[in-house]
This record gives structure tokens, C-alpha cells and sequence, in this order.
């Protein structure tokens, strides 16, 4: 992987272990990744179950402590936050994307959307004219008023996508964004996902099980039992493969 | 966010009506309890509020409520009399005594004797005849409830029941004496709900069994410029009986209800239930309500909802359901109460209720949303990457 320069970082690790429980149940989920993560590029995690995907952008997007090391995300280290300071910080530079969509079924596409900016304090009208904007660029702004449960499983997780940026953040974590779609429909989100996150200059990471859309990928960092093992681009992998 | 809040809850129609039943059930139920209560306890000493005028009760010392009536001897009136700042005292006869009806059934009546010439104690609103009909012979005034209900004529036409109501110019058989119909008047309903015939105090003591006492009270009232309480001591202290204001009388007869009857341990029974029911309904459908968004209170987590956030929603949730609730479960109550105004129910909703049902809905409201708030507190945002 080439050398990224100092002021296009956007996530810094450098051997963080996490542990989940205590004594004989103890599950050692990280064993000291090192990682660094470009802005303006898709870097994709993958790995075998259970090898700590989740774990890891979890403590990257300061949703989970990590016990040692260093996790330093856009020049804040993590671990000196307050947890009022993590959630602040997460509200101003974080988008999430999920495997399940997590939409509030009460809610209209608008609303839903309009979340993070509503959460921040901002008023409504302009959360929702923000929110308009972005569903445009999704190409969702006619289902405007719609329920999550009135739209297909691709269109709910390109609502998701609109959330995950409607509030300029600087970083997004995707955990399978593509699992619960398929395959054609995955490929559109990736593309999506891509096209509105990269113009933006957002720092992506996408946790992934699908080969099918490694190809999307900037860079691909392969995990393995809490361990990064390596860091290429998509044809170097093929190469190797 | 507030209305994301609320949208979150309303959303979820099944669960929300689910909250909102088990709320308005519970402070609907609790209203009743208290307002019947109130209502029969009113009644204890209905007589007292209609009897207006006097503003002092003077009886026997062991009378501990206004149908526990301990007669005097008639000599007593010239000595209440005699007590200084005692504008004036007239006698009052109260007994039950057995009318017998034209069926030849007999029916416990309420007697009341009024003073012969003064007529002081009378009831305050007639509806047919005058009060002052009484001084002629014979001369009884019936209440309307009793008119119409117990004292009427039921008599069989064409395999019907049907009733005719006492009227001016009836006349009925009070403990073998005859008596006249000469009015109808209005009564606060008495905790008995037996049928009130008003009379003179003379004629009273006539139909009454013959007893060396028959004066049930001397009905009193201070001089002008004179303390009531003071004029109460006094006659207390100077005739050996019991004198007592109006209201003081009506405090005696509310605390013997309340403290040597079972009643309000029986209608607090019913009170505790329904607050349960509105609990565990409400609370569990709340509670399961809660539990089921965790998953989306948790992405309100992740996407950077403060706790102080989370909280004022769930407490807003709680605020709408508690207020909704409220307001149906007194409207309702209120409504039944209507309904039933002008029958045997005794319904009174007091200030005071409507205060004890605020208390117990935020209570219900406090005690649940705590418990999901507590939840909501301790979720680790980190749930949400779980499937
Ligand atoms: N909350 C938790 N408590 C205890 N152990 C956990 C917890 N979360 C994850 N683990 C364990 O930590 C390890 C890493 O889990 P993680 O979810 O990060 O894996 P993953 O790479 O995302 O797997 P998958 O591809 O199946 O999603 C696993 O062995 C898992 O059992
Ligand atoms: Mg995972």
C-alpha cells in the first residue's frame, strides 16, 4: 500500500486490542490491529466470521472502547473522550450504514433521513430540506413520505445511505451493507454508496463478506483472528488469489 | 425531536391503544372509586346540609352521627335557650318511624319534626305545595324521590305493574296515625335512601311510640356579633350537652363514617387494584414498547442521541400517554356520573380527586418510563451492529 500523507488520514490504529467479558468466557476479539484508513477512498474490511470486523469499526466509529493501543480518528484519540464527548463527536463525523437498515418504521423516509441533523438541534425545516436534497441524490425524493416498510430492501438502504451523509460526516462505516440485497441490487448501492460518499471526500470503510463487490474497493485490509494481515488494492488480492 | 418522539409511539397503534387502555382504564375505575365514596360519604350528612339555616346542633354528648339519635327531655330546649348569645333554639324531631302504604306494605321512613310555629329546618326547595301547609291538620310533605318511588301506589293493570305517585291531597298511615300529603319538597339523598316525610315537631312526637324523650336535636343559632364557637362552648359548658356549628356536625358524622365503618378500607381495596391494573397493563405494554425500539434507540445512540435526549423522549412518550389517559379516564368517570345524576348512584367528583388521579397517573407514568429510561441508559450503542 502506497504512503498515504499525514493530512489525508482519516483513521489511525496502531495495536488496539479489545476483549470482550472477563476470565474463562473472555473472547479476545482484537489482538493489536494497526490500520490506517485515506479520506476520500472505500477501504473494505473482510475476513472470517468472527475474526472482529465488527469489533473493529465499532471502536473506530467510537460506538465501543477499546482497551489498549491507539485509535485516533481524525486527530482525536478516542479514548480520551468522555462518553458525552463520543457522542457529540460521533454526532458531527459519523454515518452509519447497517446490514439491517435500522430505519424507525414510524417514520416517513423524510424524517427518518433528516435524524442526524434533527439529533444535532437543527430545526426541522431545514432538516427536511437538507433531507430533500439528499434523497434526490438517491433518487428516493418521490417516496418522500413513504414508510420504511412501503419500500424495497435496496431502496430502505439507499434511505439509509441518504442518512449515513445528510450531515456532511466525515467518516462512514458500512457493516454488510450488501448482505440483505441482492446481487444486482447490491452492486447499484455500492455504486451509490461510492458515488455520493467519494464526492465528498469521506473517509468510507465497508465491512464485507461479498467477493462479488470487492471490486468497489480503494483498498482491501484482510482480517483474520483480531489481526489486520494485510492492506492491497483489489487487483494486487486478485493477484495473489 | 420531540415529535419524533411522539411518532415513534403513535406509530405503533396496537401497543399505543394498549398504553392508552390500561391508563384510562386504571384513572377511569379510580375516579369512580373515589367519587362514589365521596358520594356516599356526602350523603352521611345530607340531612345536616339541607337542614341550612341553624348554624348550631345541640344533642346528647354520646351522639356520634346524625342518625344516631339519643333523645333529651323537652327541657332541654328552655335551657339551650337561656344560654347566653343564643339568638334563638327550636326543637327538631328525627326518627324512622313504619308508613304503612296503601298496598299494606310498610316502609321506614325518615320523619322530621319541625318547630310548630317557626317551621325552622324545613326543606329549602318544594316542588309542589307550601311549607307553611304543614301547620294545617294532619299536614305531612313528602320528598320527591320517595313520592315517586318507595311511598308510591304500585297496583297491577292488565298484568302491568305500574306506579302512581304520592300526591298533595294522598294521605298515608304513619305508625297508625293518618296524615295528609300537603307538599312535595327536594332532599339531598341520605345515606339510607329511605323515603323523608316533614312534619311539625307536635305531630312528629304524636306518631312517634310514646317515650318519656323524644327531642332528637335543638337547632341554634348565635347572636348577631357572637363567635359560633365560642357560643358552642358556652352552651357545651352550661347544659351539659353537646354543641356543636353545622359544619362541625358534619365533621363528626364524616369521621364516625370513615373510621368505624368499614367503607374506606373496602372502596382503598378497590383503589389499590386499579392502580395495580393500570400499572402492570400500561407498564408492560410501555415497558415492551420500549424494548422493542431498543434496536432503534440504539442507532439514535450511535448516531450521536445524548442520553439527556433519550430521556426527555421516553418522558415525553410517557407525558402524552399519562395526559390522554387522564383526561379520558375523569372525562369518562365524570360522564358516568352525568349519566347517572338523577339516580341512586352517589357520584361526587371533588377538586380533590381530580388532584389524588393526577397523582396517580404521573405516578404510573414515572415508575414505568424510570425503568425504560434506565434501559435506554445503560444500551451500549455498540448493539447496533448486531443482527
Ligand atoms: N458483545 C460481545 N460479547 C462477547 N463476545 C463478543 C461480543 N461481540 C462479539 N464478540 C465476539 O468477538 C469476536 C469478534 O466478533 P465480531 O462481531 O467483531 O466478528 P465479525 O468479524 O464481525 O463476524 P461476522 O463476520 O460474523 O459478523 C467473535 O468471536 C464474537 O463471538
Ligand atoms: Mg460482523
Amino acid at each position: 500500500m502506497e504512503k498515504i500523507e499525514n493530512n489525508r488520514i482519516a483513521v489511525s490504529c496502531s495495536g488496539v486490542t479489545k476483549t470482550y467479558g472477563k476470565g474463562e468466557t473472555a473472547v479476545q476479539a482484537l489482538r493489536g490491529i494497526d490500520l490506517v484508513v485515506p479520506r476520500g477512498k472505500l477501504t473494505m474490511l473482510v475476513g472470517p466470521s468472527g475474526c472482529g470486523k465488527t469489533t473493529l469499526i465499532s471502536v473506530i466509529a467510537g460506538i465501543l472502547y477499546h482497551d489498549q493501543g491507539q485509535c485516533i480518528v481524525f486527530d482525536e484519540n478516542l479514548k480520551g473522550l468522555s462518553e458525552e464527548d463520543r457522542t457529540d463527536f460521533r454526532a458531527y463525523n459519523i454515518g452509519f450504514v447497517f446490514q439491517a437498515f435500522n430505519l424507525l418504521p414510524t417514520l416517513d423516509i423524510k424524517e427518518n433521513v433528516a435524524i442526524p441533523l434533527l439529533i444535532r438541534g437543527i430545526c426541522r425545516k431545514a432538516a427536511f430540506e437538507t433531507a430533500a436534497v439528499i434523497l434526490e441524490q438517491v433518487g428516493l425524493k418521490e417516496r418522500m413520505h413513504s414508510l420504511p416498510a412501503q419500500l424495497s430492501g435496496g431502496q430502505q438502504q439507499r434511505v439509509a445511505i441518504a442518512r449515513s451523509l445528510v450531515h456532511n460526516p466525515r467518516l462512514i462505516v458500512c457493516d454488510e451493507p450488501t448482505s440483505s440485497l441482492d446481487h444486482e441490487t447490491g452492486q447499484k448501492i455500492m455504486v451509490l454508496l461510492r458515488q455520493v460518499a467519494l464526492s465528498q471526500d469521506c473517509a468510507l470503510i465497508v465491512v464485507t463478506h461479498d467477493a462479488r463487490i470487492f471490486g468497489f474497493a480503494d483498498y482491501i485490509a484482510q482480517m483474520d483472528d483480531g489481526h489486520i494481515i494485510s492492506v492491497d488494492s483489489p487487483d494486487k488480492m486478485k493477484e495473489k488469489v | 425531536m420531540n415529535r419524533i418522539a411522539i411518532k415513534m409511539l403513535t406509530g405503533d397503534r396496537a401497543k399505543y391503544f394498549g398504553i392508552l387502555v390500561g391508563l384510562t382504564f386504571s384513572s377511569l375505575l379510580i375516579t369512580m372509586q373515589i367519587s362514589v365514596f365521596a358520594g356516599i360519604m356526602s350523603r352521611t350528612f345530607g340531612f345536616i346540609t339541607d337542614i341550612g339555616l341553624p348554624q348550631i346542633w345541640v344533642m346528647d354528648p354520646k351522639v356520634q352521627f346524625i342518625d344516631d339519635v339519643k333523645p333529651m327531655q323537652d327541657t332541654e330546649l328552655y335551657r339551650v335557650r337561656s344560654v347566653g348569645g343564643v339568638a334563638w333554639a327550636e326543637p327538631l324531631y328525627k326518627g324512622i318511624l313504619k308508613v304503612r302504604l296503601q298496598n299494606g306494605n310498610f316502609q321506614s321512613c325518615n320523619v322530621l319534626g319541625l318547630d310548630d310555629t317557626t317551621l325552622i329546618g324545613g326543606p329549602s326547595r318544594m316542588i309542589e305545595g307550601n311549607l307553611s301547609s304543614l301547620r294545617r291538620a294532619d299536614a305531612v310533605i313528602v320528598d320527591e324521590v320517595g313520592a315517586k318511588g318507595k311511598l308510591a301506589h304500585t297496583m297491577t293493570v292488565n298484568g302491568q305493574n305500574v306506579s302512581i305517585p304520592l300526591k298533595i291531597g294522598d294521605s298515608i298511615e304513619i305508625n297508625d296515625h293518618r296524615a295528609i300529603v300537603v307538599g312535595i319538597c327536594k332532599v339531598s339523598r341520605t345515606f339510607q335512601s329511605q323515603p323523608v316525610i316533614y312534619t311539625t315537631y307536635s305531630r312528629a312526637t304524636t306518631f312517634a311510640p310514646r317515650e318519656r324523650k323524644l327531642l332528637s336535636f335543638i337547632l341554634a343559632t348565635p347572636k348577631p356579633g357572637e363567635n359560633l364557637n365560642e357560643v358552642c362552648q358556652r352552651i357545651t359548658r352550661v347544659t351539659g350537652l353537646l354543641a356543636v356549628s353545622s359544619y362541625g356536625f358534619k365533621y363528626r358524622t364524616l369521621m364516625y363514617f370513615l373510621t368505624s365503618t368499614g367503607l374506606p378500607i373496602n372502596f382503598g381495596i378497590a383503589v389499590f387494584f386499579s392502580f395495580m391494573v393500570g400499572t402492570i397493563i400500561s407498564g408492560m405494554t410501555f415497558y415492551n414498547f420500549t424494548m422493542e425500539n431498543m434496536r432503534y434507540f440504539g442507532t439514535l445512540k450511535a448516531m450521536g442521541a445524548k442520553n439527556r435526549l433519550l430521556l426527555r423522549m421516553i418522558a415525553i412518550e410517557a407525558l402524552l400517554v399519562g395526559l390522554i389517559s387522564y383526561c379520558m379516564g375523569v372525562g369518562g368517570a365524570a360522564f358516568v356520573g352525568f349519566i347517572f345524576r338523577n339516580t341512586e348512584m352517589a357520584f361526587l367528583l371533588l377538586p380533590h380527586t381530580l388532584i389524588v388521579i393526577a397523582v396517580v397517573v404521573t405516578s404510573i407514568c414515572i415508575l414505568t418510563s424510570s425503568l425504560c429510561i434506565y434501559q435506554v441508559m445503560k444500551l451500549e450503542p455498540a448493539i447496533v451492529f448486531k443482527t
